[in-house]
């Protein structure tokens, strides 16, 4: 990523933009946060830091979540914290070592609530094979909290085979995508029951590691970059890529999985599949000569069976993404400005 | 996907840019006006000047609600939150719209009780489960929106709703379209027509462009392959020296529209005498306020308002942009002081503005490719 002094905050106040994953935020984190308290062990700001301690590489991530409705189709506030960190550690190419676990709860929370997103917490832990070894709990006034805010912090153990890295990126390297994009963003938009249609979705949060490991196994350090797209979609995250590596992302649309369910949402809302949350998903940049092998690997995987290699690096456009319809038309594929989905995560 | 993936069929659509090529004269520049908003985001959002030879050039045009609505009454609007403590409901197109002291999403950061809705239906809701609020729909949009605004005043009076009234910026879009035609730097060859207005008031209304001022207009959709059939039956007319009024797009739009619709608004709403567009200035009987039949439903007539005509910032060029005399990316603030993220003027803001579908698809990569040496255009994959 680029240096953190590159980038200005001028905006006078935070606004929901700064917390949707596009452009506002990483102007937030990058141009304010970053310079703040970036010390000498801040790298490049990746999904999750990757710290030397002794022998061992490890990786460091937390992450909030102040998902509203708690429950959705597919999943809930509880099970999305532990997946969506140890996602975070996945995509470092780290195996879960133990995560901590803060609630914030709102007076009134029903208690049946509360122990069903325990449960989750638990469940979803223990699906990943890592321990909750601490936490804390405050409650705040009634009205304050959405019935409650979790925040999760996981530590895991890097993969020694792992060479992760936007330098490590080359031109002609190829982009795996795990699986239709979506589903999560449109299933939350669905669920707050402001609109008056309804879809058969589901969430796709998700443990990605599985894949990772499968990944790792085929391509080794041909395995460049990875990245969920979470908030923000694919296109923020490729469009992280553009940049911090100073190359192109073609794309191919026809390529990209996508459910009718969903592109019909975004047809008929007006929004960019592309722009839309994935709590399941994740993207990966792999050299040529292992892409095929390393698709093969992750479409055996089950839940994998969808993924695709929807495009490719390139010199051009430097710094950004252009996708090129199955008819010939082209359009840059820009980064999310504003937040199209209030507080998906 | 029904609908939808018959009109992006690629060889189909090839065929229609091949047909389109065949249709020009040899030598000749044409200009083409897509009115609405919506093409204007479509031509982006499906790449098509990439299948249009250069001298094909397509003029954007004023069909963008958010676009024409001038500063002071997105003051109006915000004063309604601030100063009369209501809450003000608006399709999310208006939320980055720049006011005087910032837009619809700055003042909910600061406070203002400003909720999006996706139908003026969802803010009669909110009127009837918050007896004790005002509730007030800020209403944008041509013919489009307007029925749906309509219906929502029916039924507000029918349930007796005391508390929800409507801040009508309904636009027609034919005045409009005639003040272009009037522009005496108009030079356009033929206009394609807009889609969703004319599904409720139909093709009739636009036969003055064809008797009057001599221009082929084609009502056309939304899809790739609707575009571009309408650029062909607009090549066709010049070819053949016919200027007329033709339907693309009859799989949705009727010739005469849609009447019931009509009827709602013809009772629910008045023509303003004049009303101020945003780059185009004053233009007569160009607007909707709320009925006197409806008038206890009138934001305007139940609130004081500033009502306070905001100049443009001098610098921009929205004027020009909108009456297809400048393109996007020749105003001075561009791509600089106005990005999407950061607009200055409206064009910048909604998806269907020219300035934000230009810089959103299109500008960047008109820069990236002057600037770079000749790529290998080879797909990926």
């Amino acid at each position: 990523m680029r240096s953190a002094g590159a980038v200005r905050f001028r905006d006078p106040q935070i606004e929901m933009a700064h917390g949707a994953g596009g452009k506002a935020s990483r102007r937030l984190v990058e141009g304010l946060i970053a310079p703040l308290l970036g010390g000498p062990l801040l790298g490049p700001l990746m999904d999750a830091a990757v710290l030397e301690l002794g022998a061992e590489r490890v990786a460091l991530t937390a992450d909030a979540f102040v998902v509203r409705p708690l429950r959705f189709p597919g999943g809930s506030i509880g099970e999305l914290a532990v997946n969506g960190t140890l996602n975070d550690l996945a995509m470092a190419a780290a195996r879960p070592a133990a995560l901590v676990v803060t609630l914030v709860l709102e007076a009134g929370l029903a208690a049946s609530v509360l122990e069903a997103e325990v449960r989750a917490i638990a469940a979803a832990a223990e699906r990943a094979g890592v321990g909750v070894v601490g936490g804390d709990t405050k409650v705040v006034e009634h009205g304050k909290a959405d019935g409650m805010y979790i925040t999760t912090t996981g530590l895991g153990i890097v993969d020694p085979r792992a060479r992760l890295s936007p330098a490590a990126v080359r031109p002609g390297d190829r982009v795996l995508l795990s699986g239709p994009i979506g589903d999560h963003g449109i299933t939350i938009l669905l669920a707050r029951g402001e609109l008056d249609f309804e879809a058969s979705l589901c969430s796709d949060t998700r443990p990605v590691l599985p894949f990772v490991e499968r990944l790792l196994d085929v391509a080794a350090d041909g395995l460049r970059w990875m990245r969920d797209p979470t908030r923000g979609g694919v296109a923020s995250a490729l469009n992280e890529l553009a940049v911090d590596t100073r190359l192109g992302v073609g794309l191919l649309e026809e390529m990209i999985p996508l459910r009718d369910q969903v592109r019909g949402a975004c047809e008929l809302l007006g929004l960019d599949p592309l722009h839309i949350a994935n709590e399941g998903q994740f993207l990966a940049v792999l050299a040529p000569e292992v892409a095929d092998a390393a698709l093969a690997a992750v479409r055996a995987t089950p839940g994998g069976e969808a993924a695709a290699l929807i495009g490719e690096i390139r010199t051009e456009p430097a710094g950004a993404v252009l996708s090129t319809a199955p008819y010939g038309g082209a359009r840059i594929v820009d980064m999310l400005v504003g937040d199209p989905l209030p507080r998906i995560c | 996907m029904k609908y939808v993936d018959e009109f992006r069929d690629p060889q189909l659509i090839r065929r229609t840019a091949d047909e389109i090529r065949r249709l020009m004269e040899p030598g000749r520049h044409y200009r083409f006006m897509e009115v609405c908003g919506g093409h204007t985001h479509a031509i982006y959002r499906f790449g098509l000047e990439d299948l249009l030879p250069d001298s094909i050039e397509l003029v954007h045009g004023p069909g963008c609600p958010v676009c024409v609505l001038p500063m002071g009454r997105v003051d109006d609007g915000l004063a309604l939150a601030v100063e009369h403590g209501a809450i003000v409901t608006a399709f999310g197109d208006m939320m980055r719209v720049p006011g005087r002291r910032g837009s619809p999403l700055e003042h909910i950061a600061r406070g203002a009780d400003i909720r999006m809705v996706y139908s003026p239906l969802d803010a009669l809701k909110l009127a009837c489960d918050n007896p004790d609020r005002q509730v007030v729909f800020f209403a944008i949009g041509f013919e489009t929106t307007a029925p749906s605004t309509a219906l929502t005043l029916r039924r507000a009076r029918s349930l007796g709703v005391p508390n929800l009234t409507v801040f009508s910026n309904h636009v027609t879009i034919i005045p409009a379209i005639r003040a272009i035609l009037d522009s005496p730097d108009m030079r356009i060859d033929g206009f394609i027509g807009p889609g969703h207005v004319s599904t409720v008031i139909g093709c009739r209304p636009y036969e003055f462009v064809a008797r009057d001022y001599g221009r082929p207009i084609v009502v056309s959709g939304f899809e790739p392959l609707d575009v571009l059939q309408g650029i062909v039956m607009i090549l066709r007319q010049l070819r053949e020296g016919r200027a007329e009024v033709e339907n693309q797009y009859a799989r949705v739009v009727p010739w005469e529209g849609n009447l019931p619709a009509l009827q709602a608004m013809a009772e629910t709403f008045e023509l303003r005498p004049y009303f101020e567009w945003r780059g185009l200035g004053f233009i007569s009987q160009s607007a909707l306020g709320v009925s006197a039949a409806y008038a206890d439903f009138d934001a305007e007539r139940r609130f004081e308002l500033p009502g306070v005509r905001v100049t443009d910032p001098k610098a921009a060029q929205c004027g020009e942009v909108l009456k297809g005399v400048l393109k996007p990316h020749r105003c001075k603030l561009f791509g600089r002081e106005c990005t999407p993220e950061h607009p200055v003027g409206a064009l910048m803001v909604s998806s269907e503005g020219a300035c934000a579908a230009y810089y959103n698809f299109a500008h960047r990569r008109a820069r990236l490719e002057e600037d770079a040496a000749p790529a290998p255009a080879a797909a990926a994959g």
